[in-house]
Order: C-alpha cells, then sequence, then structure tokens
C-alpha cells in the first residue's frame, strides 16, 4: 500500500496541471479538483485565486450566478474543470443522455456551464475518476461541449488533458486527439488500452505519475482538507477523517 | 402585499404558468414548495436558473411540472436526482436542456426588455442542436468578414410570469434583502410578478440603511411576501442555517422508487400542514 490515497495522488496531479495560473474555478460536484485547487492555492502562498461555486467562503463573486460565467467569458477565467458521464476521444463531453433525447436510455444531471466554459477558459482540465469503457467512449451519445471546434468559431479554450484514476492524458489541440501522458502507480499502459473506449496516441516508453511530496500530503490533510469540508462534508469525512462541516 | 398565509402569497402561481426558481446557493423557497404541492399546483414550466436540486425533484415526483428549462439537476454529492432522472427516461417531462450561462443571459436580456442575448460558445454542441429556440448569426461587428465569419448564438430573453424566492428578510413596503444573491434580483426584474418567502419581517425600512439598501430588491418589483421561517430546509440558507444532510440522505434513498418517493411526500409534505 502507498503512503497516500488515490484522492490524493489525482489532487496532487491536478494541481501541477493547474501550474501557474491567477484564477482557477471549480464547479459543482468536483471535490478532488476542488482539493486541487485547493491545494496549488496552499503551495502558491495564496495564489491563484479560487473559486469554488458552491462554496460560501471561497468565493469571491457578488454579482450572482452570472459574474463567473462574465468572468470567463472575458478570459478572466485561467482554469477550469469539467468532467462527462461519457468523454470520447475528440474530448467531446457528455453531461445529458445516452440513447434518443426525448426517451434517453441514461440521463445525467444535466450540461451545467459546459457549452460555454469549454469553450472560453484556456485550460480545461477533463476529471473522471471512473476509467473505463463505458465512460471513456468512441463517440459521446450527446455533445453536451465538443473538444474542438472550426478555425471560425470564437474558441481561446478547450481541453489540456484528461485525469482519470488511472492514468493521465494530454491533449493535442491541433490533432483533437488524446496522448497517455503518465500511468500512475499500480496501474499499467496495458491496462490502459484494455479500459479505454477511444484511441490515443503513446510514446514508447510511458512514464509513472510522479507520487505527491510528503509536504503535499500535509498540506492536504490539514488545510485543504479543513477549507474542503466547507463544500464536500461527506468526501472530507471519507477521504481525510474531517468532521461534518456546520454550515453549508 | 405582506401576507398571513403562505398559501395566499402564492396564490399567483397557478397551472400552466412559466415558473422560475433559483439554485441551491441562492436560497431555495422549500416551504413554498411543498405548500405548492399540497395545492396540487400542475404543468408548470419550471426554469431553475441555472439548476435545481431538491425542489425541482420534488416537484416533478409529484406531477407539478411539465416542462422543465434548466442546465442540471441532481442532489450534488447524494448523487442523481431520482425523481427527476425517472420522469427524464420515462419522456414524462419535455426537457429544455440548456447551459447556465445561457440561462443567466436569457433573463439578463428579460430585464433590459431586449428580444435576446448574445453569449458565446455552445456552437457544434448538441445543447444548440435541441433547442431550435436558439438561434445563430454572424457577429454584425466582426472586424474581418473573410475566413467564414464569426458566428455567435443568439438566446430569446426569458420572461417567467412569476419568479418564486426565498430571501432572509423583507420590511413591510415589501422590501427585500437578498445579499449578494443577485441572481435573485436579475430573477424579479425578468419576471413578471415576484413571490418572496423570508425568514423574518425588519421593522423600518430597508433602504433607509445605505449599507443593507445595496442588497436590496425594492418592493416595486414584489408582489407578494410570507414568512417562512426556516424556509429553505431541508435545504440551507447560506450564512444562515446549513442544509440537513441527515434529511437529505434519507429523501435520496426514499425517492429512488416511487412508492418510496410517495411515503416521504405523505410524510414531509402533506403531514407538514396538519402539523
Amino acid at each position: 500500500m502507498p503512503p497516500f490515497r488515490p484522492e490524493e495522488l489525482l489532487a496532487d496531479v491536478i494541481a501541477r496541471l493547474i501550474g501557474d495560473a491567477r484564477h482557477v474555478a471549480v464547479g459543482n460536484a468536483s471535490p478532488i479538483p476542488a482539493a486541487a485547487a485547493l491545494l496549488a492555492r496552499a503551495l502558491g502562498n495564496g495564489r491563484p485565486y479560487v473559486s469554488l461555486l458552491q462554496s460560501r467562503k471561497h468565493n469571491f463573486f457578488t454579482d450572482g450566478g452570472r459574474e463567473l460565467f462574465d468572468c470567463a467569458g472575458q478570459g478572466r477565467i485561467d482554469v477550469f474543470f469539467l468532467s462527462g458521464g461519457e468523454i470520447d476521444g475528440e474530448g467531446n463531453i457528455n453531461l445529458v443522455s445516452i440513447g434518443d433525447h426525448e426517451r434517453p436510455k441514461v440521463r445525467f444531471p444535466g450540461s451545467f456551464g459546459s457549452a460555454h466554459l469549454y469553450y472560453v477558459v484556456p485550460k480545461v482540465i477533463l476529471f473522471r475518476t471512473e476509467h473505463s469503457r463505458r465512460t471513456l467512449v468512441p463517440r459521446v451519445g450527446f455533445v453536451s461541449a465538443p473538444g474542438g471546434s472550426p478555425d471560425n468559431v470564437y474558441r481561446p479554450g478547450g481541453p489540456i488533458a484528461l485525469v482519470t484514476n488511472r492514468c493521465v492524458f494530454g491533449f493535442d489541440k491541433a490533432r483533437r486527439r488524446f496522448r497517455l501522458d503518465s500511468v500512475h502507480p499500480g496501474h499499467t499502459v496495458e491496462e490502459v488500452v484494455e479500459h479505454t473506449g477511444f484511441a490515443f496516441d503513446r510514446p514508447d516508453t510511458v512514464r509513472e505519475t510522479i507520487p505527491p511530496a510528503d509536504d503535499t500530503l500535509r498540506l492536504l490533510r490539514g488545510t485543504v482538507a479543513a477549507e474542503l469540508a466547507e463544500v464536500y462534508p461527506q468526501f472530507a469525512a471519507g477521504v481525510f477523517g474531517i468532521g461534518t462541516a456546520r454550515f453549508a | 402585499m405582506i401576507h398571513a398565509r403562505l398559501d395566499d402569497a402564492l396564490a399567483p402561481i397557478t397551472d400552466g404558468i412559466m415558473l422560475a426558481v433559483p439554485r441551491e446557493v441562492a436560497g431555495v423557497p422549500m416551504e413554498a414548495t411543498r405548500a405548492l404541492i399540497r395545492r396540487g399546483v400542475q404543468r408548470l414550466h419550471l426554469v431553475a436558473l441555472p439548476t435545481s436540486s431538491l425542489q425541482a425533484d420534488l416537484l416533478i415526483g409529484a406531477g407539478a411540472v411539465a416542462t422543465l428549462e434548466t442546465s442540471a439537476v441532481s442532489l450534488g454529492e447524494l448523487g442523481a436526482a431520482p425523481r427527476f432522472t425517472a420522469a427524464t427516461l420515462a419522456g414524462a417531462i419535455r426537457m429544455l436542456d440548456a447551459t447556465c450561462p445561457a440561462l443567466h443571459a436569457a433573463f439578463q436580456a428579460a430585464e433590459k426588455g431586449v428580444p435576446f442575448m448574445p453569449l458565446r460558445g455552445i456552437l457544434g454542441s448538441d445543447v444548440l442542436a435541441y433547442r431550435p429556440d436558439w438561434r445563430v448569426i454572424d457577429n454584425p461587428f466582426a472586424k474581418d468578414a473573410s475566413a467564414g465569419g464569426d458566428p455567435i448564438v443568439l438566446l430569446p430573453a426569458i420572461k417567467p410570469d412569476v419568479a418564486l424566492i426565498h430571501a432572509p428578510m423583507a420590511d413591510r413596503s415589501g422590501n427585500v434583502w437578498i445579499g449578494r444573491q443577485r441572481e435573485l434580483a436579475t430573477m424579479a426584474h425578468a419576471a413578471h410578478k415576484t413571490i418572496v418567502t423570508v425568514e423574518k419581517i425588519h421593522d423600518g425600512n430597508l433602504l433607509d440603511d445605505p449599507v443593507l439598501a445595496a442588497g436590496v430588491l425594492p418592493g416595486f418589483y414584489v408582489e407578494s411576501v410570507a414568512v417562512a421561517p426556516n424556509g429553505c430546509w431541508p435545504l440551507g440558507l447560506p450564512d444562515h442555517y446549513a442544509a440537513d444532510l441527515p434529511h437529505l440522505a434519507e429523501y435520496a434513498k426514499l425517492a429512488a422508487t416511487p412508492e418510496g418517493f410517495a411515503t416521504y411526500l405523505e410524510q414531509h409534505v402533506h403531514a407538514r400542514k396538519a402539523a
């Protein structure tokens, strides 16, 4: 057993993908990306600015729900996270349904802000813990937001990476195709191939994902866990053993 | 304007209207929602700005919704919204899938009194493909009209019949303190009528204090107000009280089946009238 939890590895990986950014925003139902953003802020001594949409405390917006999107539309948000019930090899994401739209076989919650943010936020990190042929598919059943757009469409943003419970894929914007960047400790390239429903590029040798450093783990389990508990009490309790927050 | 009975304040919410409701962090009027279900409201065109959780799920499960226009419905950490999921799979409600900023923009168009608002993104998505009411034009102000133009999506204004919101307090003139939940003001500006439930009545005029006034929705926009203490329960009201997580977990469990949902309605919606 490695001395860290899978969620801690993923938060660390995502914090490194965030890199040098001024403003990172995190949407609904994204505890691991939220942990990563808070970790990046803790490592950067207060920068980047972090906006957790569901948070009262880690959210500086004062002009209603639209302000985040107005901010993004202007290019004032550098990093955002999106997921999908399905994600395909061209970076298309499906947050709506599988099957006929009026009578679907599967229904997901909905597109949230993806059909805008995916286009205008420069670094969108795709995140899906369940890495399977059910989630990573050849072609999504409904395009909530496409991975790329024709040249005449205003699109300063898009995906830069896809992080799963098994590996990290980078995204080649010009070719609209993923490439395997690293495989998490305890996982293999063969396993990634077996469980991925779309074709992707891979170098001859694929490195192992760098595990979180001790300092990083300390920050995650201390500062970050306490901050996270406000918005994700169940996650914080389950992963970090932090008590349930009193104020939503 | 201030009604002693919640049901009287809710009278303008009649069958078949377009009803706008806010997202969870803005304070969701759950006491009012239960009252509407007890009254048996039907065929609503429910617009959740821009998402919903328990409120939409309850209304859908109770058979009150014909059309749902929103960007997402889920119970957050507790997973999928069970009655919403069941209704969409059965084709029992008409879904107008949107994306959050499109709804915000469409309400802003209504509050400005203009017919539409443009928004970046959306192009090439199936969200757009299933919204024949949304249009695409070429940006008429594009600097370089060659190279295929600059397509941009136009969203028609959303003008709800009624916006139903919950806020911390109102005064006797109908001024409502919404604090920084500014989309509640946008909803009220866009809607023909706005109905507000509040935690309490504030003595004096909220507009007299400049600090409070900045967070006030003026009574001018407000049709009716009723006091509903703890009115977001079992959801939370930010800065006031937290969501009742054990109760919500119980809901998620019960609402997984039609029978369980009926039990929930009986125990927590219909029974509360008698209490």
